[in-house]
Protein backbone atom coordinates (compact mmCIF):
# COMPACT_ATOMS: atom_id res chain seq x y z
CA UNK A 1 0.00 0.00 0.00
CA UNK A 2 1.19 3.39 -0.74
CA UNK A 3 1.42 5.95 1.74
CA UNK A 4 -1.70 8.77 2.01
CA UNK A 5 -1.78 12.13 2.98
CA UNK A 6 -4.42 14.95 3.79
CA UNK A 7 -3.07 17.87 1.55
CA UNK A 8 -6.48 20.19 1.50
CA UNK A 9 -9.51 20.97 3.52
CA UNK A 10 -12.95 22.84 3.62
CA UNK A 11 -16.24 23.02 5.60
CA UNK A 12 -19.26 25.28 5.85
CA UNK A 13 -20.21 26.50 8.99
CA UNK A 14 -22.13 23.83 11.07
CA UNK A 15 -25.76 24.96 11.91
CA UNK A 16 -29.45 25.83 11.05
CA UNK A 17 -28.55 27.02 7.47
CA UNK A 18 -32.30 27.68 6.06
CA UNK A 19 -30.50 29.47 3.19
CA UNK A 20 -28.31 26.66 2.10
CA UNK A 21 -29.51 23.35 0.24
CA UNK A 22 -27.82 20.15 0.54
CA UNK A 23 -26.03 20.73 -3.11
CA UNK A 24 -25.31 24.45 -2.06
CA UNK A 25 -23.53 23.04 1.06
CA UNK A 26 -21.34 20.32 -0.59
CA UNK A 27 -20.03 22.66 -3.44
CA UNK A 28 -19.48 25.11 -0.67
CA UNK A 29 -16.74 22.45 1.44
CA UNK A 30 -15.69 20.98 -1.90
CA UNK A 31 -14.80 23.83 -3.76
CA UNK A 32 -12.72 25.23 -0.23
CA UNK A 33 -10.80 21.89 0.21
CA UNK A 34 -9.62 22.05 -3.73
CA UNK A 35 -8.78 25.47 -3.66
CA UNK A 36 -6.54 24.96 -0.26
CA UNK A 37 -4.74 22.33 -2.39
CA UNK A 38 -4.69 24.08 -5.42
CA UNK A 39 -5.72 20.69 -7.62
CA UNK A 40 -7.09 21.90 -11.16
CA UNK A 41 -8.50 18.20 -11.31
CA UNK A 42 -9.76 15.14 -9.45
CA UNK A 43 -9.75 11.35 -10.20
CA UNK A 44 -12.90 10.64 -7.98
CA UNK A 45 -15.13 11.99 -5.31
CA UNK A 46 -16.94 10.29 -2.71
CA UNK A 47 -19.84 11.73 -0.48
CA UNK A 48 -20.61 10.50 2.62
CA UNK A 49 -24.18 10.87 3.46
CA UNK A 50 -26.85 9.13 5.48
CA UNK A 51 -30.17 9.82 4.56
CA UNK A 52 -30.44 12.72 1.68
CA UNK A 53 -33.37 11.05 0.42
CA UNK A 54 -35.69 10.93 3.40
CA UNK A 55 -34.54 14.62 4.68
CA UNK A 56 -34.93 15.88 1.11
CA UNK A 57 -35.76 13.71 -1.58
CA UNK A 58 -32.53 13.20 -3.02
CA UNK A 59 -30.36 10.05 -4.09
CA UNK A 60 -28.10 9.95 -6.50
CA UNK A 61 -25.63 12.53 -4.87
CA UNK A 62 -22.57 10.98 -6.77
CA UNK A 63 -22.82 12.50 -10.19
CA UNK A 64 -25.58 15.61 -8.59
CA UNK A 65 -22.59 16.72 -6.73
CA UNK A 66 -19.58 15.82 -9.66
CA UNK A 67 -21.65 18.00 -11.73
CA UNK A 68 -22.05 21.17 -9.17
CA UNK A 69 -18.28 21.68 -8.70
CA UNK A 70 -18.02 21.30 -12.60
CA UNK A 71 -16.64 18.14 -12.27
CA UNK A 72 -19.50 15.73 -14.27
CA UNK A 73 -17.48 13.05 -15.54
CA UNK A 74 -14.92 12.14 -12.88
CA UNK A 75 -15.91 8.81 -10.98
CA UNK A 76 -18.31 10.14 -7.80
CA UNK A 77 -19.95 7.58 -5.50
CA UNK A 78 -21.99 8.10 -2.00
CA UNK A 79 -21.02 5.94 1.02
CA UNK A 80 -23.74 5.52 3.73
CA UNK A 81 -23.12 3.88 7.10
CA UNK A 82 -25.75 6.23 9.09
CA UNK A 83 -23.83 8.78 11.20
CA UNK A 84 -20.61 6.90 10.04
CA UNK A 85 -21.02 7.61 6.58
CA UNK A 86 -18.33 10.63 6.49
CA UNK A 87 -15.88 8.56 8.25
CA UNK A 88 -16.71 5.49 5.87
CA UNK A 89 -16.08 7.95 2.79
CA UNK A 90 -12.56 9.26 4.02
CA UNK A 91 -11.51 5.66 4.73
CA UNK A 92 -13.13 4.44 1.15
CA UNK A 93 -10.98 7.55 -0.45
CA UNK A 94 -7.97 6.47 1.64
CA UNK A 95 -7.74 2.76 0.06
CA UNK A 96 -8.17 4.06 -3.21
CA UNK A 97 -5.01 6.16 -3.04
CA UNK A 98 -3.34 3.18 -0.74
CA UNK A 99 -3.75 1.50 -3.77
CA UNK A 100 -2.72 3.00 -6.82
CA UNK A 101 -5.74 3.13 -8.46
CA UNK A 102 -6.36 7.01 -7.71
CA UNK A 103 -4.02 9.75 -7.15
CA UNK A 104 -6.33 13.05 -6.12
CA UNK A 105 -9.64 11.86 -4.35
CA UNK A 106 -12.40 14.17 -2.29
CA UNK A 107 -13.29 12.88 0.85
CA UNK A 108 -16.80 14.76 1.72
CA UNK A 109 -19.83 14.52 3.49
CA UNK A 110 -22.55 16.73 3.76
CA UNK A 111 -26.33 16.30 5.22
CA UNK A 112 -29.41 18.82 4.90
CA UNK A 113 -31.07 17.87 8.26
CA UNK A 114 -33.70 21.43 8.80
CA UNK A 115 -36.51 22.08 7.01
CA UNK A 116 -37.40 18.60 5.64
CA UNK A 117 -38.53 15.31 6.83
CA UNK A 118 -39.31 14.45 10.75
CA UNK A 119 -35.76 14.00 12.13
CA UNK A 120 -36.36 11.85 14.76
CA UNK A 121 -38.26 9.46 12.50
CA UNK A 122 -35.56 9.76 9.75
CA UNK A 123 -32.46 9.35 12.28
CA UNK A 124 -34.06 5.71 13.53
CA UNK A 125 -33.74 4.48 10.39
CA UNK A 126 -30.23 3.32 11.30
CA UNK A 127 -31.86 1.12 14.30
CA UNK A 128 -33.23 -2.01 13.43
CA UNK A 129 -36.62 -1.01 11.96
CA UNK A 130 -38.86 -4.34 12.33
CA UNK A 131 -37.18 -4.90 15.91
CA UNK A 132 -36.24 -1.30 17.51
CA UNK A 133 -37.81 1.44 15.55
CA UNK A 134 -41.22 -0.47 15.27
CA UNK A 135 -41.24 -0.61 19.22
CA UNK A 136 -40.75 3.18 19.57
CA UNK A 137 -37.75 3.60 20.20
CA UNK A 138 -35.96 6.71 19.41
CA UNK A 139 -31.96 7.04 19.26
CA UNK A 140 -32.08 8.88 22.19
CA UNK A 141 -33.70 6.53 23.65
CA UNK A 142 -31.10 3.44 22.51
CA UNK A 143 -28.53 5.57 23.82
CA UNK A 144 -30.48 6.31 26.97
CA UNK A 145 -30.25 2.46 27.36
CA UNK A 146 -26.55 2.09 27.03
CA UNK A 147 -26.04 4.93 29.53
CA UNK A 148 -28.27 3.02 32.24
CA UNK A 149 -26.60 0.16 31.23
CA UNK A 150 -22.91 1.87 31.82
CA UNK A 151 -23.98 3.63 35.03
CA UNK A 152 -25.23 0.06 36.46
CA UNK A 153 -22.04 -1.81 35.38
CA UNK A 154 -19.43 1.00 36.16
CA UNK A 155 -21.51 3.74 38.62
CA UNK A 156 -21.61 6.40 35.86
CA UNK A 157 -23.40 9.40 37.38
CA UNK A 158 -25.53 11.73 35.79
CA UNK A 159 -23.60 14.46 36.59
CA UNK A 160 -20.73 12.83 34.87
CA UNK A 161 -22.45 12.64 31.54
CA UNK A 162 -23.64 16.82 31.96
CA UNK A 163 -19.36 16.99 32.31
CA UNK A 164 -19.16 15.65 28.88
CA UNK A 165 -21.23 18.72 27.65
CA UNK A 166 -19.61 21.37 29.59
CA UNK A 167 -16.36 20.68 28.06
CA UNK A 168 -17.16 20.28 24.84
CA UNK A 169 -19.04 23.37 24.87
CA UNK A 170 -16.32 24.55 26.76
CA UNK A 171 -14.14 23.36 23.21
CA UNK A 172 -16.84 24.52 20.90
CA UNK A 173 -17.26 28.25 21.87
CA UNK A 174 -13.79 28.56 20.37
CA UNK A 175 -14.48 27.12 17.34
CA UNK A 176 -15.70 29.88 14.69
CA UNK A 177 -17.33 26.45 12.53
CA UNK A 178 -19.41 25.35 15.69
CA UNK A 179 -23.06 25.48 15.62
CA UNK A 180 -23.44 26.59 19.15
CA UNK A 181 -20.69 28.62 20.22
CA UNK A 182 -21.89 29.02 23.99
CA UNK A 183 -21.00 27.91 27.52
CA UNK A 184 -23.66 25.52 29.85
CA UNK A 185 -23.54 25.41 33.67
CA UNK A 186 -24.05 22.39 35.59
CA UNK A 187 -27.40 23.68 36.73
CA UNK A 188 -28.62 23.96 32.78
CA UNK A 189 -27.36 20.75 31.48
CA UNK A 190 -29.68 18.57 34.46
CA UNK A 191 -32.70 21.14 34.32
CA UNK A 192 -32.84 20.66 30.60
CA UNK A 193 -35.88 18.97 29.40
CA UNK A 194 -35.89 15.46 29.58
CA UNK A 195 -35.65 13.50 26.06
CA UNK A 196 -35.17 9.81 26.67
CA UNK A 197 -33.82 9.38 30.79
CA UNK A 198 -31.79 9.64 31.19
CA UNK A 199 -30.75 11.83 28.82
CA UNK A 200 -31.86 15.55 28.66
CA UNK A 201 -32.23 17.96 25.86
CA UNK A 202 -28.38 18.94 26.80
CA UNK A 203 -26.94 15.67 26.61
CA UNK A 204 -27.97 14.95 22.57
CA UNK A 205 -26.06 16.58 19.63
CA UNK A 206 -28.13 19.17 17.70
CA UNK A 207 -29.67 18.89 14.54
CA UNK A 208 -27.59 20.57 12.01
CA UNK A 209 -27.05 21.40 8.03
CA UNK A 210 -23.64 21.45 7.17
CA UNK A 211 -20.69 19.49 4.85
CA UNK A 212 -17.25 19.30 4.78
CA UNK A 213 -14.44 17.87 2.36
CA UNK A 214 -10.51 16.72 2.39
CA UNK A 215 -8.13 15.91 -0.46
CA UNK A 216 -6.46 13.21 -0.40
CA UNK A 217 -3.38 11.95 -2.27
CA UNK A 218 -0.33 10.19 -1.67
CA UNK A 219 2.26 11.19 0.28
CA UNK A 220 4.70 11.51 -2.09
CA UNK A 221 2.69 13.92 -4.21
CA UNK A 222 1.19 15.55 -1.05
CA UNK A 223 3.92 18.45 -0.97
CA UNK A 224 3.37 19.47 -4.31
CA UNK A 225 -0.11 20.57 -2.75
CA UNK A 226 0.91 21.55 0.74
CA UNK A 227 3.91 22.20 2.77
CA UNK A 228 2.53 20.75 5.95
CA UNK A 229 0.74 17.20 5.10
CA UNK A 230 -0.99 15.42 7.55
CA UNK A 231 -0.78 11.59 6.69
CA UNK A 232 -3.36 9.08 7.78
CA UNK A 233 -0.98 6.03 8.95
CA UNK A 234 -4.29 3.78 10.30
CA UNK A 235 -7.64 3.28 9.01
CA UNK A 236 -10.46 0.38 11.13
CA UNK A 237 -13.59 -0.08 10.30
CA UNK A 238 -16.08 -2.91 12.04
CA UNK A 239 -19.39 -3.91 12.87
CA UNK A 240 -21.63 -5.10 15.89
CA UNK A 241 -25.32 -6.35 15.70
CA UNK A 242 -27.74 -3.72 14.54
CA UNK A 243 -30.21 -4.49 17.36
CA UNK A 244 -28.87 -3.26 21.10
CA UNK A 245 -30.95 -6.67 22.13
CA UNK A 246 -28.43 -9.07 20.09
CA UNK A 247 -25.21 -7.26 21.32
CA UNK A 248 -23.53 -9.40 24.43
CA UNK A 249 -24.08 -6.09 26.73
CA UNK A 250 -25.75 -3.17 26.01
CA UNK A 251 -22.96 -0.76 27.99
CA UNK A 252 -20.45 -2.24 25.48
CA UNK A 253 -19.04 -0.94 21.89
CA UNK A 254 -17.77 -3.69 20.33
CA UNK A 255 -17.13 -2.27 16.65
CA UNK A 256 -15.39 0.80 18.19
CA UNK A 257 -13.16 -1.54 20.04
CA UNK A 258 -12.61 -3.34 17.34
CA UNK A 259 -12.42 -0.49 14.71
CA UNK A 260 -9.53 0.78 17.05
CA UNK A 261 -7.83 -2.75 17.26
CA UNK A 262 -7.49 -2.47 13.28
CA UNK A 263 -6.65 0.80 12.72
CA UNK A 264 -3.67 1.12 15.50
CA UNK A 265 -2.03 -2.52 14.40
CA UNK A 266 -2.31 -0.80 10.74
CA UNK A 267 -0.59 2.40 11.61
CA UNK A 268 1.63 0.41 14.61
CA UNK A 269 0.44 2.59 17.12
CA UNK A 270 -1.30 2.45 20.38
CA UNK A 271 -3.37 4.58 22.39
CA UNK A 272 -0.46 5.82 24.35
CA UNK A 273 0.67 7.61 21.37
CA UNK A 274 -2.43 9.71 20.62
CA UNK A 275 -1.99 13.41 21.72
CA UNK A 276 -5.62 14.51 20.41
CA UNK A 277 -8.92 13.09 19.70
CA UNK A 278 -11.97 13.55 17.74
CA UNK A 279 -14.35 11.03 19.32
CA UNK A 280 -18.15 10.44 18.62
CA UNK A 281 -20.29 12.22 21.01
CA UNK A 282 -24.06 12.22 19.24
CA UNK A 283 -25.01 11.71 23.36
CA UNK A 284 -22.62 12.20 26.19
CA UNK A 285 -22.64 8.69 27.29
CA UNK A 286 -21.05 8.19 23.76
CA UNK A 287 -17.94 10.00 24.41
CA UNK A 288 -17.70 8.24 27.28
CA UNK A 289 -18.22 4.66 26.20
CA UNK A 290 -16.05 5.18 23.26
CA UNK A 291 -13.21 6.89 25.04
CA UNK A 292 -13.30 3.64 26.86
CA UNK A 293 -13.23 1.47 24.36
CA UNK A 294 -10.78 2.75 22.00
CA UNK A 295 -8.47 2.27 24.78
CA UNK A 296 -7.79 6.26 25.55
CA UNK A 297 -9.27 5.69 29.14
CA UNK A 298 -9.96 2.59 31.60
CA UNK A 299 -12.62 0.39 31.54
CA UNK A 300 -15.32 2.13 33.28
CA UNK A 301 -13.51 5.48 33.91
CA UNK A 302 -14.71 7.46 31.17
CA UNK A 303 -16.91 9.31 33.32
CA UNK A 304 -14.19 9.90 35.82
CA UNK A 305 -11.94 11.12 33.22
CA UNK A 306 -14.41 14.06 32.13
CA UNK A 307 -14.40 15.07 35.69
CA UNK A 308 -11.09 15.26 36.50
CA UNK A 309 -10.30 17.58 33.54
CA UNK A 310 -8.03 14.61 31.56
CA UNK A 311 -9.84 15.06 28.40
CA UNK A 312 -10.59 18.46 28.87
CA UNK A 313 -7.96 20.99 26.12
CA UNK A 314 -5.05 21.86 28.22
CA UNK A 315 -5.21 18.01 30.42
CA UNK A 316 -3.86 14.98 29.44
CA UNK A 317 -5.27 13.87 26.29
CA UNK A 318 -7.83 16.54 24.99
CA UNK A 319 -10.91 15.35 23.48
CA UNK A 320 -13.46 16.63 20.97
CA UNK A 321 -11.21 20.07 20.98
CA UNK A 322 -13.54 21.30 17.91
CA UNK A 323 -16.75 21.11 20.60
CA UNK A 324 -17.61 17.50 19.01
CA UNK A 325 -21.13 16.87 17.99
CA UNK A 326 -22.38 18.12 20.80
CA UNK A 327 -21.42 22.15 20.27
CA UNK A 328 -20.22 22.02 16.75
CA UNK A 329 -23.64 20.27 15.17
CA UNK A 330 -24.00 16.62 14.19
CA UNK A 331 -25.12 16.80 10.37
CA UNK A 332 -24.61 13.35 10.07
CA UNK A 333 -22.87 12.48 6.92
CA UNK A 334 -20.38 15.29 7.02
CA UNK A 335 -19.23 14.55 10.94
CA UNK A 336 -16.97 12.24 9.88
CA UNK A 337 -14.77 14.43 7.98
CA UNK A 338 -15.10 17.38 10.19
CA UNK A 339 -13.45 15.13 12.82
CA UNK A 340 -10.66 14.95 10.20
CA UNK A 341 -9.91 18.22 9.64
CA UNK A 342 -10.07 19.14 13.33
CA UNK A 343 -7.07 16.81 13.58
CA UNK A 344 -5.82 18.36 10.27
CA UNK A 345 -5.73 21.36 11.88
CA UNK A 346 -4.52 20.58 15.64
CA UNK A 347 -1.20 18.34 13.81
CA UNK A 348 -0.81 21.59 11.83
CA UNK A 349 -0.30 24.06 14.49
CA UNK A 350 -3.50 25.66 13.17
CA UNK A 351 -6.44 25.15 16.02
CA UNK A 352 -6.26 28.82 17.16
CA UNK A 353 -7.31 29.05 20.72
CA UNK A 354 -8.18 25.54 20.90
CA UNK A 355 -4.33 24.13 19.87
CA UNK A 356 -3.25 21.34 21.62
CA UNK A 357 0.77 22.37 22.16
CA UNK A 358 2.92 20.08 19.95
CA UNK A 359 0.31 17.55 18.97
CA UNK A 360 1.59 15.43 16.17
CA UNK A 361 -0.36 12.03 16.03
CA UNK A 362 -3.95 12.38 16.59
CA UNK A 363 -6.70 10.04 16.23
CA UNK A 364 -10.85 10.36 15.08
CA UNK A 365 -13.56 7.77 15.45
CA UNK A 366 -16.92 7.71 13.69
CA UNK A 367 -19.63 5.82 15.09
CA UNK A 368 -23.14 4.88 13.00
CA UNK A 369 -26.53 3.76 14.53
CA UNK A 370 -25.99 2.73 18.07
CA UNK A 371 -22.73 1.68 17.33
CA UNK A 372 -23.41 -1.06 14.65
CA UNK A 373 -20.66 0.66 12.70
CA UNK A 374 -17.42 2.43 13.56
CA UNK A 375 -14.43 3.48 11.49
CA UNK A 376 -11.70 5.12 13.39
CA UNK A 377 -8.87 6.88 11.89
CA UNK A 378 -5.23 7.78 13.09
CA UNK A 379 -3.27 10.58 11.57
CA UNK A 380 0.41 11.99 11.78
CA UNK A 381 2.64 14.72 10.96
CA UNK A 382 4.25 14.14 8.11
CA UNK B 1 -43.28 0.93 6.61
CA UNK B 2 -46.95 -0.20 5.62
CA UNK B 3 -48.16 -2.71 7.75
CA UNK B 4 -49.17 -5.40 5.51
CA UNK B 5 -45.23 -5.57 4.99
CA UNK B 6 -45.20 -6.59 8.44
CA UNK B 7 -47.79 -9.23 8.64
CA UNK B 8 -46.05 -11.07 5.60
CA UNK B 9 -42.68 -10.49 6.65
CA UNK B 10 -42.18 -10.40 10.43
CA UNK B 11 -44.65 -13.41 11.19
CA UNK B 12 -42.36 -13.62 14.52
CA UNK B 13 -43.78 -10.43 15.95
CA UNK B 14 -47.31 -11.87 16.22
CA UNK B 15 -46.48 -15.32 17.36
CA UNK B 16 -43.06 -14.79 19.55
CA UNK B 17 -41.30 -17.51 17.43
CA UNK B 18 -37.59 -17.47 17.58
CA UNK B 19 -35.23 -20.53 17.02
CA UNK B 20 -32.90 -22.16 18.82
CA UNK B 21 -29.51 -23.21 17.17
CA UNK B 22 -28.77 -26.77 16.53
CA UNK B 23 -25.81 -26.75 17.17
CA UNK B 24 -24.41 -24.59 19.93
CA UNK B 25 -28.32 -24.01 21.39
CA UNK B 26 -28.17 -20.15 20.88
CA UNK B 27 -31.67 -18.75 21.28
CA UNK B 28 -32.24 -16.46 18.89
CA UNK B 29 -35.82 -13.87 18.63
CA UNK B 30 -36.74 -13.93 15.45
CA UNK B 31 -35.71 -16.63 13.57
CA UNK B 32 -32.61 -16.09 11.43
CA UNK B 33 -30.80 -18.16 9.08
CA UNK B 34 -27.68 -17.95 10.57
CA UNK B 35 -26.65 -18.56 14.20
CA UNK B 36 -25.02 -15.27 15.26
CA UNK B 37 -22.88 -16.98 17.93
CA UNK B 38 -21.56 -20.08 15.85
CA UNK B 39 -22.53 -19.36 12.19
CA UNK B 40 -24.68 -22.85 12.12
CA UNK B 41 -27.57 -22.79 9.97
CA UNK B 42 -30.08 -25.16 11.76
CA UNK B 43 -31.77 -23.60 13.64
CA UNK B 44 -34.86 -25.15 14.87
CA UNK B 45 -38.38 -23.03 14.93
CA UNK B 46 -39.59 -22.28 18.85
CA UNK B 47 -42.39 -20.24 20.91
CA UNK B 48 -40.18 -18.36 23.29
CA UNK B 49 -42.14 -18.53 26.59
CA UNK B 50 -44.14 -15.25 27.54
CA UNK B 51 -41.92 -14.82 30.32
CA UNK B 52 -38.75 -12.62 31.13
CA UNK B 53 -36.51 -9.89 32.88
CA UNK B 54 -35.81 -6.52 32.17
CA UNK B 55 -32.18 -6.13 30.88
CA UNK B 56 -31.64 -2.19 30.62
CA UNK B 57 -34.06 0.43 29.85
CA UNK B 58 -35.34 4.05 29.36
CA UNK B 59 -38.28 6.70 29.36
CA UNK B 60 -39.09 8.25 26.11
CA UNK B 61 -40.38 11.89 26.28
CA UNK B 62 -39.70 13.06 22.91
CA UNK B 63 -41.24 9.85 20.78
CA UNK B 64 -41.38 9.24 17.28
CA UNK B 65 -44.45 10.77 15.25
CA UNK B 66 -46.78 8.07 15.59
CA UNK B 67 -46.31 7.72 19.37
CA UNK B 68 -46.37 11.24 20.31
CA UNK B 69 -49.35 11.11 22.06
CA UNK B 70 -48.30 8.02 24.09
CA UNK B 71 -45.21 9.96 25.83
CA UNK B 72 -44.05 9.27 28.42
CA UNK B 73 -43.13 5.58 27.78
CA UNK B 74 -40.48 3.11 28.57
CA UNK B 75 -39.17 0.69 26.30
CA UNK B 76 -36.61 -1.89 27.97
CA UNK B 77 -34.21 -4.65 26.48
CA UNK B 78 -35.55 -8.07 27.72
CA UNK B 79 -34.20 -11.36 28.31
CA UNK B 80 -36.80 -14.24 28.02
CA UNK B 81 -36.20 -17.19 30.20
CA UNK B 82 -35.39 -19.38 27.28
CA UNK B 83 -32.20 -16.32 26.79
CA UNK B 84 -33.72 -14.69 23.88
CA UNK B 85 -33.25 -10.67 23.48
CA UNK B 86 -35.91 -8.23 22.43
CA UNK B 87 -36.90 -4.88 22.70
CA UNK B 88 -40.41 -3.92 23.90
CA UNK B 89 -42.03 -1.15 25.56
CA UNK B 90 -43.18 -1.75 29.35
CA UNK B 91 -46.88 -1.06 30.10
CA UNK B 92 -49.78 -1.14 32.42
CA UNK B 93 -47.36 0.47 35.14
CA UNK B 94 -45.13 3.25 36.09
CA UNK B 95 -42.27 4.52 33.83
CA UNK B 96 -40.44 4.58 37.33
CA UNK B 97 -41.16 0.95 38.40
CA UNK B 98 -38.73 -0.45 35.22
CA UNK B 99 -35.80 -1.39 36.69
CA UNK B 100 -33.30 -4.45 35.76
CA UNK B 101 -34.46 -7.26 37.07
CA UNK B 102 -37.96 -6.43 36.60
CA UNK B 103 -40.20 -9.56 36.16
CA UNK B 104 -42.46 -9.36 33.04
CA UNK B 105 -44.80 -11.27 31.01
CA UNK B 106 -44.56 -10.69 26.68
CA UNK B 107 -48.58 -9.88 25.67
CA UNK B 108 -50.17 -9.10 22.57
CA UNK B 109 -51.11 -5.42 22.17
CA UNK B 110 -51.63 -3.11 20.10
CA UNK B 111 -48.43 -0.73 19.06
CA UNK B 112 -49.82 1.88 17.09
CA UNK B 113 -51.65 3.49 14.73
CA UNK B 114 -49.66 4.08 11.84
CA UNK B 115 -49.57 7.66 9.44
CA UNK B 116 -52.51 9.42 8.37
CA UNK B 117 -54.41 6.72 7.50
CA UNK B 118 -54.07 5.37 11.07
CA UNK B 119 -53.79 1.67 10.34
CA UNK B 120 -53.85 -0.27 13.61
CA UNK B 121 -50.61 -2.16 14.05
CA UNK B 122 -49.96 -5.23 16.63
CA UNK B 123 -47.27 -6.99 18.26
CA UNK B 124 -45.53 -7.30 21.86
CA UNK B 125 -45.67 -5.24 24.95
CA UNK B 126 -43.77 -6.05 28.50
CA UNK B 127 -46.43 -6.50 31.34
CA UNK B 128 -44.69 -6.65 34.73
CA UNK B 129 -45.59 -9.58 36.50
CA UNK B 130 -47.85 -9.34 39.17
Amino acid sequence: MREVAIVGTGMTRFGELWESSLRDLFAEAALAAIEDAGVDHLDSIYVGNMSAGRFVGQEHLGPLMADQIGMAGVAATRVESACASGGVALRTAFLEVASGASDLVLASGVEKMTDGADVTDVLATAADQELEAYQGITFPGLYAMIARAHMEAHGTTEEDLARVTIKNHHHGALNPKAQFRREFTLAQVLGSAMVAEPLRLLHCSPVSDGAAAVLVCPLELARHYTDRPVKIIGSGLATAPMALADRRDPAALDAVKRSAERAYEMAESDPGKIQVAEVHDCFSISEICCTEELGLVERGRGGQAVQSGETALGGRLPVNTSGGLKSKGHPVGATGIAQAIEIYQQLRGEAGDRQVPDAHCGLTQNMGGSGASSVVHIFERA
Amino acid sequence: MPSPRYWREVPARYRLEGARCRECEKVVFPRRRVCPACRGNHLEPMRLSRSGRVVTSTVVHVAPTDLGMEAPYPVAVIETHEGARLMAQVTDCEPSEVKPGLEVSLEFRRIRREGHSGILCYGYKAVPSR
